[in-house]
């Protein structure tokens, strides 16, 4: 499989390579700016399409819900049994039998629908959800994903992220692209336990936007975060990539 | 019909163990996600019972004082079966000093697990967990994916069935119909039909014939015993909105 990929996609742009030359024309005028926590929530906000069935995962993922684009009618699935999460409650309508998946406190939306565990588990786990938002540790250049277990420190467990990951639509994951020691988080293969197989679709990190390529098995970098270079990319990622038409720059 | 209803916690868990129900080494049911929904004061009750080296099949381990922290306090939990058990420090520390045992299971297999124990499935396939350390041991087998995208691995689980199970409901009957009030529903409607015995906590207990028989979640056949409480409802985020 590998020497088939490697074999007929150009995987590392040339020196002359055009991308190359458009990104480094961009840093003569724009410095190198990744993208913020919150630019990557908007970034990930594009994602959505009018009527999505969206579950959104605990920390950078929930704050995509800020950000869903006017006028676009997007559902919120919370898998402790919600679909149609809306605003935070005011002090007054706080109610303690309504919380997310974060166990904070939240309203329904009109039309919202409350279920059961399983209910809702088996509307994750049997394609019903367009997608979901989830944040990583590791990703493998096959769209393998670790997120839950660290061996030696405290394991709190997976929660839903293997459900959500084996049962939905379209994976979306929100990440920082390299760890606190600024080692690359998108590897050959994970070497953290995993949560899920060959089931990340797509990665926004502050460096760049990457998609499944799923007949190569490899992501291609669609976007790079403006003043970022191709070449920082293939030197802060493991895995390897498909670069072949020229990536657009970021917009959020 | 026997009386389903009980006027306090002690009295509904009392006669449990002359019934084989509750003993030393039992599989204990408890509804709940986080703190929402959790039937908590009939775990104040079951730890008041002193029952000992109890698995306990809950999706979280509630916090260090309340909820399933009360009985790991007390080092009556011999074993938890869950999901996600985050935020207990008293939970941490008997696990990495391997006085707890604990079973991870992905949230949706475990809601399964129960769904299953209590339909009479004694197991399932699922997607979930597949190529992962969950699925270690376990048999895996290939299908066709029900709706549709071809074949792919699917793992085996097994159902899960205790000798008791705790749930929370808003509304009761005296035929032990009930009500669940929001995502306070969560894993209490399943849990449910998963034990030989379920005590239901309730937050009211309505007039026969007042709940129309459409908007009963979980019909009275399945619940042994109910009691009204006086739940505390305590709330682990507050998040409320700036206004």
């Amino acid at each position: 499989m590998r020497s088939m990929t490697e074999g007929c996609l150009p995987l590392l742009p040339s020196r002359q390579d055009h991308s190359l030359t458009v990104a480094a024309r961009w840093l003569s005028y724009n410095p190198p700016m990744p993208l913020s926590r919150e630019d990557i929530t908007k970034r990930a906000a594009q994602e959505l399409q009018d009527g999505y069935i969206v579950n959104l995962g605990i920390g950078m993922p929930t704050l995509v819900a800020n950000h869903i684009p006017e006028g676009m009618d997007v559902w919120l699935q919370s898998e402790n049994g919600l679909l149609g999460i809306g605003p935070f409650p005011t002090e007054e309508n706080i109610d303690a039998d309504l919380i997310n998946a974060g166990k904070q406190t939240i309203t329904a939306r009109t039309g919202a629908a409350s279920f059961a565990s399983s209910q809702s588990f088996a509307m994750i786990r049997g394609g019903h959800i367009d997608m979901c938002i989830l944040g990583a540790m590791q990703i493998s250049q096959e769209g393998d994903i670790a997120n839950w277990m660290i061996p030696g420190k405290m394991i709190k467990g997976m929660g839903g992220a293997m459900d959500l990951v084996a049962g939905v639509k379209k994976v979306v994951v929100t990440m920082e692209h390299c760890n606190r020691k600024g080692e690359p988080k998108i590897l050959k293969e994970c070497t953290l336990p995993l949560t899920g197989k060959a089931c990340i679709d797509m990665i926004i990190t502050d460096l760049c936007v990457l998609e499944m390529d799923h007949q190569a098995k490899r992501y291609k970098l669609i976007e790079l975060a403006p003043g970022v270079t191709v070449e920082e990319v293939i030197e802060k990622t493991e895995a390897e990539l498909i670069i072949s038409d020229e990536p657009s720059v970021v917009t959020v | 019909m026997a009386n389903k209803i009980f006027p306090d916690t002690v009295s509904a868990m009392a006669g449990l163990d002359d019934e084989g129900i509750l003993y030393d080494g039992m599989m204990c049911m408890v509804g709940g996600f986080g703190l929402c929904g959790i039937p908590e004061q009939l775990i104040i009750a079951l730890r008041d019972t002193g029952v000992k080296n109890l698995t306990c099949v809950s999706n979280n381990a509630g916090v260090d004082d309340w909820g399933l922290g009360l009985l790991l306090q007390t080092k009556q939990i011999k074993k938890m079966i869950s999901s996600y058990v985050g935020e207990n420090d008293e939970f941490a520390r008997q696990y990495l000093n391997n006085e707890l045992e604990v079973e991870f299971n992905p949230q949706g297999t475990l809601a399964e697990r129960v769904r299953a124990g209590g339909a009479g499935i004694p197991a399932f396939y699922t997607a979930t967990g597949v190529g992962t350390i969950v699925a270690d041991g376990k048999e895996t087998r290939t299908f066709r994916v029900p709706n549709g995208g071809g074949e792919k691995e699917f793992v085996m689980e097994t159902g899960l069935f205790g000798d008791l199970a705790l749930v929370k409901a808003a509304k009761a009957d005296e035929y032990g119909n009930l009500v669940y009030n929001m995502t306070a529903r969560n894993f209490n409607p399943d849990m449910a039909t998963a034990a030989k015995f379920v005590i239901a906590e309730v937050d009211e207990i309505v007039p026969a014939g007042s709940l129309h028989p459409d908007e009963i979640h979980t019909p009275g056949n399945y619940i042994d015993r109910v009691v009204m409480t006086k739940s505390e409802k305590r709330i682990e985020q507050r998040t409320v909105s700036v206004s």
